[in-house]
C-alpha cells in the first residue's frame, strides 16, 4: 500500500509533506487527527499567555477597557534612563564584538587555519557556563580592587569600569556572551563566500586593506554581520542576570524594580518588549531567507 | 539562540590547503603593499614561511579580550572557591571548605531541586517539542510551517523577565485565568516547582521545535516506504528506524534543554523571589551578601558546582551532535 517516492537529490524538506498522494486515504485522516490535537493544544499553551497578560494590562474592575497602562510608560520614573543605557550598551556591545570577532575569523580563513578550532572553543564556552557563574567571577575580580590592587593605577580603572552612567564592566560582560551567537552568524556568512579569493582578487588589483575590508568583506556579509547585530541587541536588550547583580538599572532591572509598585505597568512593558525582540527577529529571518533565495 | 549550535561545525578545517599563500597577510596591517601579494599569487613554493607567518595576529585582540574578560573572572572564581577567610584573623587560606559545605545540607538540596526541575523541564519539553516538530513537518500546509518556525524562533529566545510578567499576569494569584476560573479556590499557584517548570516549558518547547525539525526533515520517506513494503508495522517503523536514526537530536535537544533551564535565573527571580530553592536564586543570594561572615565564598564554590554540571552536560552534548550528521544529510 505504500507509495514510493522518486529518489531526488536534495529533497529533503518537502518530501514528508507531499509524499501522501490520495492513494492512502486510510492512514493519514487518523494521523490529521492526531496532528490536530497537538496543534491546537500549543496554540493554546502558547497564545494564552500573551493573551490574558494584554487582557491584564488594558482591563480592570473600574475603568473598563482603557489603553492607559501603555501611555504611562513613555513618562514612568526611570524608562527613558533605563532604555537609553540599554541601548547605548547594545550599540557599544555590537561594534566591539564584531570589530573583535571579524578580523579574528578572516585570519583564520586566510592564514591560520590552526586557529580555527581554538577559535571555535573559545566562542562556544560562554554557552555552556551560566551567566550567572560568569556574574560571580565578574564580582569576585571586583572585589579584588579594594584589597589588592588599591595602590596600583589598576584601580583607578577598575573604578572606571564601573562607572554608574556607563558600566564598561557590563560592555566587557554582553561581549563575552555574545560571542557564541556572533561566531555563528559570521561562521555561516564566511562559509557562504569564498574569501580568500575576494580577498587576493581585490589586493592584486592594489586594494589596500582597509578598503578589502569595508569595500569587499563587509558588503559582502551584510546578512551575517546584521544578524550577529541583532542577536546581540536581543540579547542585551533582555539580559537581566549580569546588570541585576552588579547592581545597573538597566531596562529588564528596571522591568523588575517598577512589578513592586505597579504590576500592570511592568505586564505592559513586558509585552512591549516581547514586540519588540519578535520584530527585531522577524526582521533578522526575513533577511536570512532572502539571502537564500539569491543564491 | 541556542539553535544556532545545532548546525555543523568546524568548518574552517584547511583553507590553507589551496597552496596559494599570496594574499595571506596580516588582516590588521594595511602598510602592507599590494605588489606582494601579487607577486606570490599562485606559487606554492611561496608558501611555507608566509603561510605560517600568516594572518593570525588579527585574532590577537580577541584572544586578548577573552582571556581579560573571561579568563581572569574564571580564574578569579575558582581560586576564590577554594580560599577560606577566616573572619578573626581576616587571613585567607586555602581550602575545601568551601567546596565541601557547598555540596551539603540546605545548598545541596538547592543544587538537587535545580537539577530537578531542569531534568523535569528537559524530558518534557523534548518530549513534547518532538510531538510539536512532528506535527508541523508532517503538515500539508507550508505556510503553518513557517509559522511555527518563526514563532519558535522567537519564543526560545522568549525568556528572562518579560517571560516570567506574562505568566504572572496570566496564572499568578491575580492573573486573569486565575480569576476567571476561580483557581486559586483549587489550590493553585504558579509560584511552585510545576509552575516553574510550565513556564519554562515556554522557552524550551520551541527550542525543541527547532532542533527537531531538521533531523525530522531527514527521515527519507524512501525508509519508510521500505519499512512498510517489507512488512513494518508504524511502531515497528519508529523502533528500529526512526528512533534510532534521531537518537542524536533527541539526546542533543534535551541536554540543551537541560542546560538552559538549569542556567536560567532572570525567569526565576522574576516570578517566585526566593520561594523555590534553586541554585541560581541560592548564588545570587550568597553574592548580595545573604550568608554568614566567613561563607563569603560559599557563591564561587557553588557557581563551581554549577559549571562542573554543566561541562558533563555538554560533555553529553558535543560529541552527539557530531555522530547526528550521520543519517541525516
Amino acid at each position: 500500500m505504500a507509495a514510493v517516492t522518486p529518489i531526488l537529490p536534495g529533497d529533503t524538506g518537502e518530501a514528508p509533506a507531499t509524499a501522501g498522494p490520495p492513494g492512502r486515504a486510510g492512514r493519514p485522516a487518523r494521523r490529521r487527527a492526531w496532528r490536530g490535537v497537538v496543534l491546537i493544544v500549543a496554540a493554546v499553551y502558547f497564545l494564552v499567555p500573551m493573551g490574558a497578560s494584554f487582557w491584564f494590562t488594558v482591563h480592570n474592575e473600574r475603568q473598563g477597557f482603557s489603553l492607559s497602562t501603555y501611555a504611562e510608560i513613555l513618562t514612568a520614573q526611570g524608562f527613558a534612563t533605563s532604555m537609553l543605557l540599554s541601548l547605548a550598551l547594545a550599540a557599544t556591545t555590537i561594534a566591539v564584538v564584531l570589530a573583535l570577532t571579524l578580523p579574528a575569523m578572516l585570519a583564520v580563513r586566510l592564514g591560520a587555519p590552526r586557529l580555527g578550532p581554538v577559535l571555535e572553543v573559545l566562542c562556544t564556552l560562554p554557552l555552556v557556563v551560566p551567566p550567572i557563574t560568569f556574574v560571580t567571577g565578574i564580582s569576585t575580580v571586583l572585589r579584588w580592587g579594594p584589597e589588592y590592587l588599591a595602590t596600583t593605577p589598576f584601580w583607578a580603572t577598575l573604578i572606571a569600569i564601573q562607572n554608574e552612567t556607563f558600566p564598561v564592566v557590563l560592555v566587557m560582560a554582553y561581549v563575552v556572551l555574545g560571542l557564541p551567537f556572533v561566531y555563528r552568524s559570521l561562521d555561516a556568512g564566511l562559509r557562504a563566500i569564498d574569501v580568500r579569493t575576494l580577498v587576493e582578487a581585490a589586493r592584486n588589483l592594489g586594494a589596500s586593506w582597509p578598503h578589502v575590508m569595508f569595500r569587499v568583506i563587509v558588503p559582502n556579509l551584510r546578512p551575517a554581520i546584521a544578524s550577529a547585530s541583532f542577536l546581540t541587541l536581543a540579547l542585551v536588550l533582555g539580559e537581566y542576570t549580569v546588570a541585576a547583580l552588579l547592581g545597573y538599572q538597566t531596562f529588564p532591572v528596571w522591568i523588575v524594580t517598577i512589578s513592586g509598585a505597579n504590576g500592570r505597568l511592568s505586564v505592559a512593558v513586558s509585552i512591549l518588549s516581547l514586540l519588540i525582540t519578535w520584530l527585531l527577529l522577524l526582521v533578522l529571518s526575513g533577511a536570512g531567507t532572502k539571502r537564500k533565495d539569491s543564491r | 539562540m541556542m539553535v544556532t549550535l545545532a548546525g555543523n561545525t568546524g568548518g574552517a578545517g584547511n583553507t590553507g590547503g589551496s597552496g596559494n599563500a599570496g594574499g595571506s597577510g596580516n588582516a590588521g596591517d594595511p602598510g602592507e603593499p599590494g605588489h606582494a601579494a601579487a607577486a606570490d599569487g599562485g606559487r606554492p613554493r611561496a608558501r611555507g614561511r608566509r603561510a605560517r607567518s600568516g594572518s593570525w595576529p588579527a585574532a590577537v585582540p580577541l584572544l586578548a579580550f577573552t582571556a581579560l574578560a573571561f579568563g581572569i573572572p574564571a580564574v578569579a572564581l575558582v581560586l576564590g572557591a577554594f580560599t577560606v577567610r577566616d573572619p578573626q584573623t581576616r587571613l585567607s587560606s586555602f581550602s575545601a571548605a568551601n567546596l565541601t559545605e557547598s555540596l551539603q545540607g540546605a545548598y545541596l538540596s538547592t543544587l538537587l531541586s535545580s537539577v530537578q526541575l531542569s531534568a523535569v523541564v528537559a524530558l518534557l519539553g523534548a518530549l513534547l517539542g518532538t510531538f510539536l516538530a512532528q506535527a508541523v513537518v508532517t503538515a500539508r500546509f507550508r505556510a503553518l510551517r513557517e509559522t511555527v518556525l518563526t514563532a519558535s524562533g522567537v519564543l526560545a529566545n522568549f525568556g528572562g523577565v518579560p517571560l516570567a510578567f506574562t505568566w504572572v499576569a496570566t496564572l499568578g494569584n491575580s492573573g486573569v485565568l486565575t480569576q476567571a476560573l476561580g483557581l486559586d479556590a483549587y489550590g493553585w499557584s504558579l509560584y511552585t516547582f510545576w509552575g516553574l517548570a510550565l513556564v519554562y516549558l515556554y522557552f524550551s518547547i520551541p527550542l525543541m521545535v527547532l532542533v527537531m525539525v531538521p533531523a525530522l526533515d531527514g527521515l527519507k520517506a524512501q525508509w519508510r516506504e521500505a519499512a512498510s513494503n517489507n512488512g513494518a508495522t508504524a511502531w515497528q517503523y519508529w523502533r528500529h528506524v526512526g528512533v534510532p536514526v534521531l537518537a542524536p537530536s533527541l539526546l542533543g535537544g534535551t541536554v540543551l534543554l537541560f542546560g538552559g533551564a538549569f542556567a536560567a535565573y532572570a525567569t526565576a527571580k522574576a516570578m517566585v523571589g526566593s520561594t523555590i530553592p534553586l541554585v541560581t536564586l541560592q548564588i545570587a543570594d550568597a553574592l548580595t551578601g545573604d550568608v554568614l561572615i566567613g561563607h563569603e565564598n560559599i557563591a564561587l564554590a557553588l557557581s563551581l558546582d554549577m559549571i562542573v554540571v554543566a561541562v558533563l552536560v555538554m560533555a553529553v552534548y558535543l560529541p552527539l551532535q557530531r555522530r547526528s550528521g550521520r543519517w541525516l544529510r
